[in-house]
């Protein structure tokens, strides 16, 4: 049951002994040995496992968790492979690895946490060694702010996180989740609890107004970390975000809809509009990640199973579409040191594989068919309509109009633009071109195939 | 008969030009695959004859459903009546006369008719839909293809326009998307999901339909330049490449009206009555004003994109009137305006390539030095202004008729000023050929320029011929149709029986 976190564990081991060890090696064989080692870890967590609770219901292993998972450590794979060319030059490589997989680890047992204590050490676990992660430019003053404001804006939330599982314990004097699915009831202090638990979640999904740290943040670290941050993190939070609300909190679901339904709105406008004004593509991606949430947390107040598998099919989505953005984006300012989308211009020309991987994952973010975003867009607002609330899906809808416009922007700056000095022809690496075309069949096949919805709503039948 | 070989076809073409080594290879994979697109389009179109002589009027042949998402209720569910077989037709015989006209194309020989053909597979799509899931989304395949098209070859303004164009075809399609979901769910039974026909069946309650409907008519109406919201039609109409052009005004508008029809007007019958005279209203502006703004244009292609709205505003005229005959010849109008205005923009583009100016003032006696292509300027101008025996008179007849069918003053008004437009269109019509093709060469270089091609011929007599059938033999068009427009006429006539 645990076999996803025993795996994470026996690298993690490995990694260090091979630390310990190193005699000279070179960075090119750590990122050998590491990729294989990942991949095999990829290859077992996809073998099935079974549901069931270890240590007395502090762990649980529930199939949609289990998904969630597996989804995670491929696209931790994906992006270790695209970020090859920046590890080279890494001076830190095993202590990179170690990081973001303690990290990865957090938020595997954050999933499976089975109540509350559990569940805030493994989110400081997913979340200190992440701001050691973005100060990994080690050269740039940016990245040193930008760990800054992470461990502070962590610290912080996991301060009013703490606070709110207070309450919640004083009031119910357990902090096991099956305990509190049963006594959680509309009144003040349970709801007390919860909004603050709920303000500690939001943080780290940078759902408008918990968002502030978010671009700065993004902007500072390297890309691999990036990308890490915008995905795999969000995507973990997600996980358990829904669980706590359908699950535990699910007779709390007055107020959460409530919540969902205003921060759902203001994230998506507030989202939309910074990014129009966007220069840097990290940071317009930050924007984009927020608006994306958005849509999620319309999905979500859907409260129903459709809810639920709305939400995670999405994040299949977005795995996929936001990984293949940054590996693009990691391997031109890798290679040319240019992160503006200005300096984009004429793109098309020299580098058309480049080009058009980053248009499909930027058509599939902002929802236009036939990539997979407009699948998971589609099916996140039907199922937010399923309350029957017209106003929420007609902003949702159209918010994607402004979406489509800052995406365009990119578009035509690769495409439409001539530019004097555009970025030379540049020669991508393997493994850049693996990852890349993994995420492009991710994008355009993962919408055309029912069975994956089916399948997520199978395993979400069970929350 | 498999429709989908209807979208195959288009994506094997896609296929084999992305993996075509040399630029007359593209051309030639995109070339046969266009031929035979309208050969299969043909055969579909006998077979279909043979088939609905001996079915109920306006049943769907060759259906066929595909769970997609079966949870969700969404099937891959295609079907055809006789008004969809008129637009595949019609987007067959677009799509390869501008497949031709686009022969020389040298920028990015490859991506170019790649999205060309791309986007005729969603065209292809949308047609033949039959769940409304489906033809949303083949509604949003069509977007970013024509925002690339016109963004990387097109002239003028080309960021502008394809940006104007792409937003607001995507809050069409945001409308749309809103209207559709309400539908969805607001169908008293959970097993309909998005499915047209079951959905048909069910009444939806008249308050949500007064919700939902404007979303829906609005969203569509976008697609074909409804008023206020034409502004896209101008801009993205000049500033794309003459295939584009053509697909844009002869295809891309028809989904709207299409979609007004099959979507707005078949499921909220009620609604469409309710709101009929606000659409009856618009439409009669957009023709008026289309009509004027039309004739002040310097531009031939922009002056042809107005025209294009005013041409349009007769689709949404017909279907706002809500009567058999001005249905009728909303359809009518929509393959006939589709043939004749793609005609426009190949005679355009064969000009524009030739000259390098669209200005009308600055042309002058071209019917002197290339003959052809000048007469199939005028033949393209005098099927616009509805002469007799083309393609133009027998639609704008037909609404007309189906227009005066409506008593209350306001429609009788509204009427009156469309009919009006005719004139209106007989003067720029005639002033731009008159300037352009007539009188002095004004430009000495002119006069060494050479006549169409092959392949702009071939283009040429493709719409001629299409525009000439329907104009001499009205009735081969009508017949195919008419079943179609009865089932929804049906439909839309529920809310008298049901009072």
């Amino acid at each position: 049951m645990m076999k996803n976190e025993l795996m994470l564990v026996a690298i993690i081991v490995i990694l260090l002994i091979m630390k310990v060890a190193d005699n000279g090696k070179s960075n090119s064989m750590w990122i050998g040995v590491i990729n294989v080692l990942l991949i095999v870890n990829c290859i077992v967590d996809w073998l099935p496992v079974r549901e069931g609770e270890l240590f007395g219901g502090v762990f649980k292993s529930y199939d949609l968790g289990n998904f969630g998972k597996n989804l995670l450590s491929t696209g931790v794979l994906l992006i270790s492979l695209f970020s090859v060319d920046w590890l080279k030059r890494c001076e830190h490589i095993a202590e990179f690895y170690l990081l973001m997989l303690s990290t990865l680890l957090g938020m595997f047992f954050m999933i499976s946490s089975g109540n509350l204590l559990i569940f805030y050490l493994a989110l400081e676990l997913s979340s200190i060694p992440l701001a050691a992660l973005c100060n990994f430019g080690l050269a740039e003053r940016k990245s040193g702010e930008a760990a800054m404001k992470m461990i502070m804006s962590s610290a912080f939330s996991s301060c009013i996180m703490l606070m709110g599982i207070s309450f919640l314990y004083g009031a119910s004097g357990t902090l096991s989740f099956d305990a509190l699915t049963i006594v959680v009831q509309e009144t003040p202090l349970y709801i007390m609890g919860f909004v603050l638990l709920f303000v500690g979640v939001a943080f780290k999904l940078s759902v408008v107004p918990f968002h502030l740290w978010t671009a700065d943040v993004y902007e500072g670290s390297p890309i691999p970390v990036t990308a890490f941050l915008s995905v795999i993190s969000k995507g973990a939070m997600i996980i358990v975000f829904t669980f706590l609300l359908y699950h535990v909190f699910g007779s709390l679901s007055h107020t959460w809809y409530l919540l969902l339904y205003i921060l759902s709105i203001v994230t998506m406008i507030t989202g939309n509009i910074f990014a129009i004004r966007q220069e840097n593509l990290k940071r317009f991606l930050a924007f984009s990640s927020i608006t994306q949430v958005g849509y999620i947390l319309v999905g979500i107040s859907g409260s129903s199973a459709e809810g639920v598998t709305s939400s995670v099919y999405f994040i299949v989505v977005y795995l996929f579409s936001n990984i293949a953005a940054f590996g693009v984006i990691s391997q031109i300012a890798e290679k040319s040191g240019r992160e503006t989308i200005t300096s984009y211009k004429g793109l098309a020309k020299q580098n058309p594989f480049l080009a058009w991987t980053l248009a499909i994952a930027l058509f599939s973010l902002a929802g236009i068919p036939p990539t997979a975003g407009f699948f998971g867009k589609i099916f996140l607002l039907k199922a937010g309509a399923s309350k029957g609330d017209v106003f929420l899906i007609t902003i949702a809808a159209l918010n994607m109009i402004i979406a489509l416009y800052y995406y365009l922007r990119v578009i035509r700056a690769m495409f439409m633009d001539e530019s004097e000095e555009s970025i030379p022809k540049m020669h991508s690496g393997l493994s850049l071109k693996f990852a890349l075309v993994i995420c492009l069949a991710g994008i355009l096949f993962t919408g055309f195939f029912g069975p994956v919805y089916e399948y997520i709503l199978s395993l979400s039948k069970g929350i | 008969m498999n429709l989908n070989l209807l979208i195959i076809l288009p994506l094997l073409t896609c296929l084999a030009i992305l993996f075509a080594g040399s630029k007359n290879a593209i051309g030639i994979f995109a070339l046969t695959g266009a031929v035979v697109q309208l050969l299969v389009c043909c055969l579909l179109l006998i077979r279909f004859n043979e088939l609905s002589a001996g079915v109920i009027n306006g049943q769907m042949l060759f259906e066929s459903s595909v769970p997609w998402f079966a949870s969700l209720n969404i099937n891959y569910h295609i079907g055809v009546d006789g008004i969809s077989i008129a637009m595949i037709m019609l987007t067959a015989v677009v799509v390869l006369a501008g497949i031709l006209v686009s022969w020389k194309v040298e920028k990015m020989t490859k991506e170019f008719f790649f999205l060309l053909t791309l986007l005729s597979a969603g065209a292809y799509g949308f047609f033949i839909s039959l769940d409304l899931f489906c033809m949303f989304f083949f509604l949003e395949v069509a977007v970013i293809p024509k925002y690339l098209l016109i963004g990387i070859w097109g002239s003028g303004k080309k960021e502008y326009s394809a940006n104007k164009l792409a937003l607001m075809l995507m809050g069409g399609s945001a409308l749309v998307l809103v209207g559709l979901l309400g539908t969805y769910l607001n169908a008293t039974s959970e097993a309909t999901g998005f499915n047209l026909m079951s959905l048909r069946t069910q009444i939806i309650p008249v308050q949500t339909q007064l919700i939902f409907f404007p979303f829906l008519f609005i969203g569509f109406g976008i697609f074909t330049a409804i008023f206020p919201f034409h502004t896209w039609v101008p801009d993205g109409h000049s500033s794309a490449p003459t295939a584009a052009s053509m697909f844009l005004a002869g295809i891309s508008m028809k989904l709207g009206g299409y979609g007004c029809l099959r979507v707005a007007a078949y499921l909220m019958p009620e609604a469409a009555h309710y709101y009929s005279a606000y659409i009856v209203g618009l439409a009669a502006i957009a023709i008026i004003y289309g009509a004027f703004a039309t004739m002040m244009q310097k531009d031939l292609k922009y002056m042809n994109a107005y025209s294009s709205v005013s041409h349009c505003g007769f689709v949404l005229l017909g279907i706002g009137m809500l009567t058999p005959s001005a249905i009728n010849g909303a359809v009518l109008q929509m393959v006939s305006h589709g043939l004749m205005t793609a005609l426009f923009f190949a005679a355009i583009g064969m000009i524009y390539e030739r000259t390098h100016t669209r200005m009308i003032n600055e042309l002058g006696g071209l019917l002197k030095v290339m003959p052809f292509i000048s007469t199939v300027f005028i033949l393209a101008g005098l099927c616009s202004l509805g002469l007799p025996g083309l393609s133009g008179f027998v639609a704008e007849m037909t609404v007309f008729v189906g227009s005066w069918e409506r008593v209350e003053m306001f429609y009788r008004v509204s009427t009156i000023v469309a009919c009006m437009s005719i004139v209106v269109t007989a003067v720029y019509i005639l002033r731009a050929s008159g300037m352009s093709l007539m009188g002095i060469i004004r430009n000495k270089e002119f006069e060494s320029l050479t006549d169409a091609n092959w392949n702009e011929k071939a283009a040429s007599v493709l719409l001629l011929a299409g525009i000439l059938v329907i104009g001499l033999s009205p009735f081969l068009l009508n017949d195919l149709i008419a079943p179609g427009t009865e089932e929804i006429m049906k439909n839309v006539n529920r809310v008298f029986t049901l009072n």
